[in-house]
């Protein structure tokens, strides 16, 4: 397979393009943020991805989806970075997403799947309890109790766990922190009893949740694939999660340094464009070479999820490093080559800065990635 | 099974049947490499099995066109072909600037006689090129270059000097960059000229570099005569064919890291030991990962520039960024190999260290980000022709 995007999905690409640029541009985040938003996101514009086809992008048609796969997925969030577009499209269509559809149980994705894809089902993935993301340390604990369990325990950074319907929990049901075996996933309903949920607002004013588990009690059949064998199916969401990021850092990194671009080439001191500064040429050029090497490394990655979905750590892993390095340093360079006013409110590239340390940290951040692809060659 | 699914099938089963176990990578030693011309010898047998296996089939040029020794297969095809070798660890058949650099410059400007003529030696290794671009004054600024060739009716004569020429005290032929028009801008007036290292006139002096080897030459002519039918595109517009092959050039170094040596987690491993399945030094560790990253996500790179050339959808001068890149890399790869080896490593002349392999390895790629334009003329290309930033 060609390395390229084909023209189905370039065509993806257009559309998504032209609709986040009209509906859901930096100044939209701006509003949200300015006017103190109790969602943090638009439900209006939710309405308008699920008219896209974009709520139900992995569903299957059958179900009242696209039936589209992750390298379409992946161009939606690039499009998502370029505009810093707060949706629970990761969250949800995503993650939550391929969580339940490669999870089995027909009836329950008969029932829940089409509610997904007309955008009036909500998800969100709670797996970290640290600061730092490490899945296999899972402590949150699912004792058996009556007909299913009780869960015990807290979460953090639950992307979208504010607005969520559904939560998708990692816990752990046997075994100790540190093992892979041992895990359950669990579809857990947000309004149950014993869940405390505090919003969380980021640095990038997009949300995230710390939620509070005090023996919430589960039926049986709210297990996601097979009881103390969740690792497979949690590490199957976080990749996509992790390409995700990745596919939304990238253009975030290459939207922070277009503008640069454009930057360089107008505003003049000593009485010529600062572009034609070698010093900054050098600067740029390197910038570019790195966007371009993180673009093969996330479309491979989106191209491996829809055509050998187990065999993808290695390549997704490389993605998530590559993205959030080279978008870091583009939002840097950015700052430092707009100059004082790239460190202001009013002008976007901070936002890009802000969105970028999430994007980061989300589901793993470069060291994790870089530590995963040692593991995974034994060294 | 689509038509290239086969062909992947039956090309990995004659791969597995036809490549011998001793022509597998890692590359032991320099001389592991098989460069052809007139004086080429095998190493083994299994050097010479290969060799020959693969020539039969036009692979050692496997997307030339038949007519002129190749193998004829589609760009798919080639990539299967490669991406084959990769898994299988099969070294290449046969080394060489004339597949790497002329070749594809005689497919675009050579004339119909010169492709039948240099092409089907090139494939099968008959000739061993080298190139005579860089001088002593004109490096970065190659254009500027002084070897004059002097219009002498039906041929010319040749008279300058050439450095930096890559193993030309082993080379059969030359490609050369001349001046034939000394008053025409520098760009206007340089010729693309072969002609035959035996020729009466034609000297080498092999430099030694740091690591303690000589793979360059200082070049000097002095009244070489050339026929002027030994010019490959147009009398005076050379550097256009000069470009062009630069950008193979640069594709050839960009890729130069890619089938290199043993895996570095492996090395360390050997020589700070592991502590629960993991590199005992953790630091060390860290920078192979990140390094390794950034090799794993470069090699893709590659694919898709490829890719998105052939499909029209990228700047030509992405070569530049190409070559930037890997020479960067492959200079990152060798500072890690040095460290992972630690002492070991710094021995130079002992059997051990099969004489200083490692370190003379890594002072070589030291020139990685010099030759064929360097890393700054790579950037002020990415800048100029691709950002099109003012002034450049």
């Amino acid at each position: 397979m060609a390395l390229i995007l084909n023209e189905e999905q370039m065509m993806v690409r257009d559309n998504a393009r032209a609709f986040l640029a009209d509906k859901g541009p930096v100044s939209h985040l701006r509003k949200l943020r300015d006017t103190r938003d109790p969602g943090g996101f638009s439900r209006e514009l939710w309405k308008s991805f699920a008219e896209m086809g974009f709520c139900g992008i992995l569903v299957p048609e059958t179900q009242g989806g696209s039936g589209l796969g992750y390298v379409e997925a992946g161009v939606i969030m690039e499009e998502i970075g370029r505009n810093l577009t707060p949706s629970p499209f990761l969250s949800t269509a995503l993650v939550g997403a391929t969580a339940l559809l490669r999870g089995g149980n027909s009836a329950r994705n008969g029932e829940l799947m089409p509610k997904l894809a007309a955008g009036d089902l909500l998800l969100a993935l709670a797996v970290d309890e640290r600061t730092k993301h490490a899945p296999s340390m899972t402590a949150l604990k699912a004792e058996r109790s009556g007909n299913g369990f009780a869960l015990t325990g807290d979460k953090c950074f639950v992307v979208d766990g504010h607005v969520a319907d559904l939560f998708i929990v990692a816990a752990r049901s046997a075994g100790a922190p540190g093992e892979t075996d041992g895990l359950t996933l669990f579809l857990v309903d947000a309004k149950a009893k014993g869940i405390e949920v505090e919003r969380t607002i980021m640095v990038d004013t997009h949300n995230a949740a710390r939620i509070r588990f005090d023996r919430v009690h589960v039926d049986a059949d709210a297990v996601i694939g097979e009881i103390d064998h969740g690792w497979l199916p949690l590490e199957g969401a976080l990749n996509v999660g992790r390409a995700a990021v990745a596919a939304e850092l990238t253009g975030v990194g290459e939207e922070a340094f277009g503008r640069t671009l454009s930057y360089l080439k107008e505003r003049k001191q000593f009485g010529q464009p600062i572009g034609s500064f070698q010093a900054l040429q050098h600067r740029a050029a390197h910038m570019f070479t790195e966007l371009e090497i993180t673009q093969a490394a996330v479309l491979k990655a989106l191209q491996i999820l829809d055509s050998d979905f187990e065999r993808a750590a290695m390549f997704v892993a490389v993605a998530k490093a590559r993205a959030g390095a080279s978008a870091t340093l583009a939002v840097q360079e950015a700052v430092q080559m707009h100059g004082g006013i790239g460190m202001t409110d009013e002008f976007d590239i901070g936002l890009f800065t802000k969105r970028t340390r999430v994007g980061q940290e989300l589901f793993g951040d470069a060291g994790f990635q870089a530590d995963r692809l040692a593991r995974l060659q034994n060294y | 099974m689509s038509d290239l699914d086969k062909f992947g099938a039956e090309t990995r089963a004659w791969l597995g049947a036809n490549c011998p176990s001793d022509m597998r990578l890692p590359l032991e030693d320099d001389d592991d490499r098989y460069w052809g011309g007139r004086d080429a010898k095998f190493k083994s047998e299994g050097q010479r099995l290969w060799s020959e296996r693969m020539l039969a089939r036009g692979w050692t040029v496997p997307e030339w066109p038949k007519e002129y020794g190749g193998g004829g297969l589609s760009r798919e095809e080639g990539k299967i072909l490669r991406g084959e070798m990769r898994k299988l660890g099969c070294r290449s058949p046969l080394d060489s600037f004339g597949i790497w650099m002329l070749g594809p410059a005689l497919l675009r400007y050579g004339t119909e006689p010169q492709k039948r003529e240099y092409l089907p030696q090139i494939a099968r290794g008959e000739i061993r090129w080298c190139q005579g671009y860089s001088e002593p004054n004109s490096g970065s600024d190659l254009a500027s270059l002084a070897t004059r060739a002097e219009d002498k009716g039906d041929h010319f004569l040749i008279t300058g000097q050439k450095i930096w020429t890559s193993y030309a005290d082993k080379a059969d032929w030359i490609f050369c960059l001349v001046r034939t028009d000394p008053a025409a801008p520098k760009h206007l007036g340089i010729s693309f000229i072969l002609f035959d290292m035996r020729t009466p006139g034609v000297s080498t002096k092999p430099i030694l570099l740091i690591s303690g080897m000589s793979p360059f030459c200082e070049t000097f002519f002095d009244n070489v005569r050339v026929p002027k039918g030994n010019v490959v595109g147009e009398l005076n517009k050379g550097w256009e064919v000069a470009k062009y092959l630069l950008t193979h050039e640069r594709e050839m170094i960009s890729a130069i890291g890619l089938t290199a040596g043993r895996p570095l987690g492996q090395i360390a491993a050997e020589s700070v030991g592991t502590e629960a399945g993991i590199l005992a030094d953790t630091c060390l560790r860290a920078d192979i990962a990140r390094f390794e990253v950034d090799a794993f996500a470069f090699r893709l790179a590659l694919e898709r520039t490829g890719d998105l050339l052939k499909a029209k959808q990228a700047n030509p001068a992405i070569s530049s960024m190409l070559k930037y890149y890997g020479a960067e890399l492959n200079k990152r790869r060798y500072e890690l190999v040095m460290s992972a080896g630690g002492s070991a490593a710094l021995e130079w002349e002992s059997e051990r260290s099969r004489r200083g392999e490692a370190a003379r390895s890594w002072l070589r790629t030291k020139a990685n980000s010099i030759e064929g334009g360097t890393s700054e003329v790579q950037l002020n290309v990415i800048a100029k022709r691709i950002l099109e930033l003012p002034g450049a």
